[in-house]
């Protein structure tokens, strides 16, 4: 990981604290979180629903609405802050240095115009180009993005097209200006896994060809596994374990990850019963003392219930969120 | 049967002969074909034929628009078949009266895919789950009727004290739970299970899977299992079917079928699947071409030989017809050469 280290980070969130003014109360879906994304590296950010994972990437871009709010930390990209930053310099960005792809391919999509149309628009807008050269730049995106008769789907309009060809549009759209960084939110969760394979390998290649960061928001671990080189393990706002992707794997430490890691029913292994984390994920309004795992945590000692642990350092980039890793240890 | 799957039934005590039989199954849906075009059929199930034995759970696997949910309703004749027979028990579906088959659909439950969408926002728990056990007139008192309610919910894991909530007051995992007692009040003997744990964070999914093998075997229930996550399927079936494009291209013990794939979707399928393992990632990873064709016209021939690598001219021309490999049925012209690789 000493690769990590000489790279100069592209994307530099620290303390980030995004939280939601609703008339129950402050629910802070981000607090405290710091995230590093090295350039030509794909960064996961893994947990569950309503973890805060997709937040902290809509932070990145300002898309959060009222009643949300980033009430802290900071957001630099290229050493450019983000956050409180004018929104016109925040419109010279968006899709242009940093492009964001959802999940759902076909609500994503606008239904009454071409995609064609619509994935030059992007390229318009930011660049002084003219129509034709916008076209001819979108037709070899698409065929960059693998879409076969990239000159005839130029035409096409969303409803003709599958779910793994409306990916590969959004992906297309999404590096038209060739940004620097890509936040992908869930991008094969709706597809089939056949297409999954196809379009996860696609951003591997694309990672490869044209020198983009991209930071990969899923629930999945078997996607995070296949094509991550750092992750990020979110619980209830805050990031409870980072490592490189083998550290993660083979050194598992924050007993959340372990826990995830050993409900996951793996296609490679045999029957026996699955192991299950016990209880639920906390409301965000009554947030546990302590830890934040702690009601769940076999581990739990007194001290999780009184004291919020800080990530602690476990040696090769690896960061525990966890009071048996303070003194550089594991569990007994 | 050979007599290799009848040992290999043996193992599970509680796998005993045939609930339901799936026979020639077809089922063609007709839709217009938009403006000034003639209609169009979709071949959403073509000539099916499997079966499910009392106790064991046989999963139905295969990616968006296969036909695996087609069939599961299908089954509960909630959808009428175009042609073929399904019997239950040994009694053809299709020739029962209104009331035999009323009396019949006791036997036979379905649990939903998504949890929020199956529970009407307007019932309180009572209600939901009390559904069935009023429509059928179970009890004669509203107390027993209750008093089963509860017992459902302790069963299933929801506590009896929460029976006055309404849906929006659970999370995900616990509405699940309710939609299973829902499922469950009636004592039924076969649950289609569709897709009832992919809207489910991973730490939920593991205790609703759980919790369904638990009652499997506490209840003696027959599942048939729809999903199209291969990892939650060989953790809960007995069997596996893989389907493609309404056709079942193979069905066997899931064991068998997980550790050598015979049908060459089966093994891109299964190859397909992101493993949680970085050590397992590959470069050149075997990826399926193409999209999956469509319904309203299904390639000739084998329906698979438009994405498949060993596609043969035979299997342009011929459709391959089920047939005993290795203790299973496999749909394909080239098994055999593809074994020998």
């Amino acid at each position: 990981m000493s690769e990590l280290q000489k790279n100069e980070e592209l994307l530099k969130i620290t303390d980030l604290k995004t939280h939601f003014f609703t008339h129950k109360g402050v629910v802070p879906a981000v607090d405290g979180v710091s995230i590093e994304i090295p350039r030509r590296q794909i960064v996961g950010v893994v947990g569950e629903s309503g973890c805060g994972k997709s937040v902290t990437a809509m932070s990145v871009l300002q898309l959060i609405s009222r009643p949300g709010k980033i009430v802290g930390g900071s957001i630099r990209l290229d050493g450019r802050e983000l956050v409180g930053a004018d929104i016109n310099e925040i419109r010279s960005i968006r899709g242009n240095k940093v492009s964001v792809i959802f999940q759902e391919p076909m609500t994503s999509l606008n239904p009454v115009y071409t995609v064609g149309r619509q994935v030059s628009e992007a390229i318009t807008a930011h660049q002084a180009v003219s129509q034709e050269e916008a076209r001819q730049r979108v037709v070899d995106m698409f065929k960059a993005v693998g879409i076969p008769e990239a000159e005839k789907r130029y035409k096409s309009y969303p409803h003709q097209l599958s779910g793994g060809l409306r990916q590969r549009v959004m992906i297309g759209m999404a590096m038209a200006c060739q940004p620097q960084l890509l936040i992908a939110d869930e991008p094969t969760t709706a597809l089939d896994v056949t297409i999954e394979a196809q379009i996860l390998h696609l951003m591997k290649q694309l990672e490869h060809d044209f020198g983009t960061s991209i930071m990969l928001i899923t629930h999945n671990l078997g996607v995070v596994a296949e094509v991550c080189d750092y992750v990020y393990v979110m619980y209830a706002g805050k990031i409870m374990e980072q490592a490189g992707i083998f550290d993660l794997f083979d050194h598992t430490a924050h007993p959340y990850t372990k826990g995830l890691l050993n409900s996951i029913p793996k296609p490679t292994a045999e029957k026996r019963r699955l192991y299950n984390i016990k209880g639920m994920v906390p409301n965000l309004l009554r947030l546990p003392k302590g830890c934040r795992f702690s009601p769940r945590c076999e581990y739990a000692r007194p001290e999780c219930f009184e004291h919020e642990p800080e990530l602690y350092d476990a040696g090769n980039q690896h960061l525990v969120r966890c009071f048996l890793y303070k003194n550089g240890g594991g569990p007994a | 049967m050979t007599q290799a799957l009848l040992e290999k039934n043996a193992e599970n005590p509680a796998v005993k002969g045939d609930l339901l039989e799936v026979d020639h199954v077809v089922k063609e849906f007709k839709v217009s074909g938009g403006f000034r075009k003639s209609s169009a059929v979709v071949h959403a199930v073509s000539d099916v034929s499997f079966s499910i034995r009392e106790g064991e759970t046989l999963a139905m696997v295969g990616e968006s628009g296969c036909g695996k949910s087609t069939m599961g309703r299908l089954i509960l004749q909630l959808l009428e078949l175009t042609s073929g027979t399904i019997r239950f028990e040994g009694r053809d579906l299709g020739e029962l009266s209104g009331e035999e088959l009323r009396h019949i659909r006791k036997k036979m439950q379905i649990i939903f895919q998504d949890p929020y969408a199956s529970l009407n926002p307007r019932m309180n728990v009572f209600q939901i789950i009390s559904e069935p056990l009023t429509t059928h007139r179970v009890y004669a008192t509203q107390k027993e009727t209750e008093e089963r309610v509860r017992e459902l919910m302790r069963i299933v894991g929801i506590r009896p004290e929460f029976i006055n909530r309404y849906p929006h007051q659970f999370s995900g995992g616990q509405r699940q739970r309710i939609g299973i007692a829902r499922a469950l009040a009636l004592n039924p003997k076969l649950v289609v299970c569709d897709e009832p744990v992919s809207a489910l964070d991973v730490s939920i999914q593991a205790q609703i899977l759980n919790l369904l093998h638990d009652l499997q075997k506490e209840m003696q229930l027959t599942y048939l299992f729809i999903s199209h996550d291969l990892g939650v399927v060989r953790y809960i079936s007995d069997r596996v079917c893989v389907m493609f494009l309404g056709k079942l291209c193979e069905i066997g013990q899931t064991e068998d079928i997980f550790k050598d794939p015979l049908h060459p979707y089966t093994q891109f399928l299964l190859a397909a699947v992101p493993k949680p393992d970085p050590h397992l990632r590959r470069e050149k990873k075997a990826l399926l071409k193409g999209e999956m064709p469509s319904p309203v016209n299904p390639p000739s021939g084998c329906r698979f030989h438009t994405r498949c690598p060993y596609a043969t001219d035979r299997c342009i021309q011929e459709e391959p017809q089920m047939r005993e490999v290795r203790g299973r049925r496999v749909a394909c012209h080239n098994v055999e050469c593809l074994t020998i690789q």
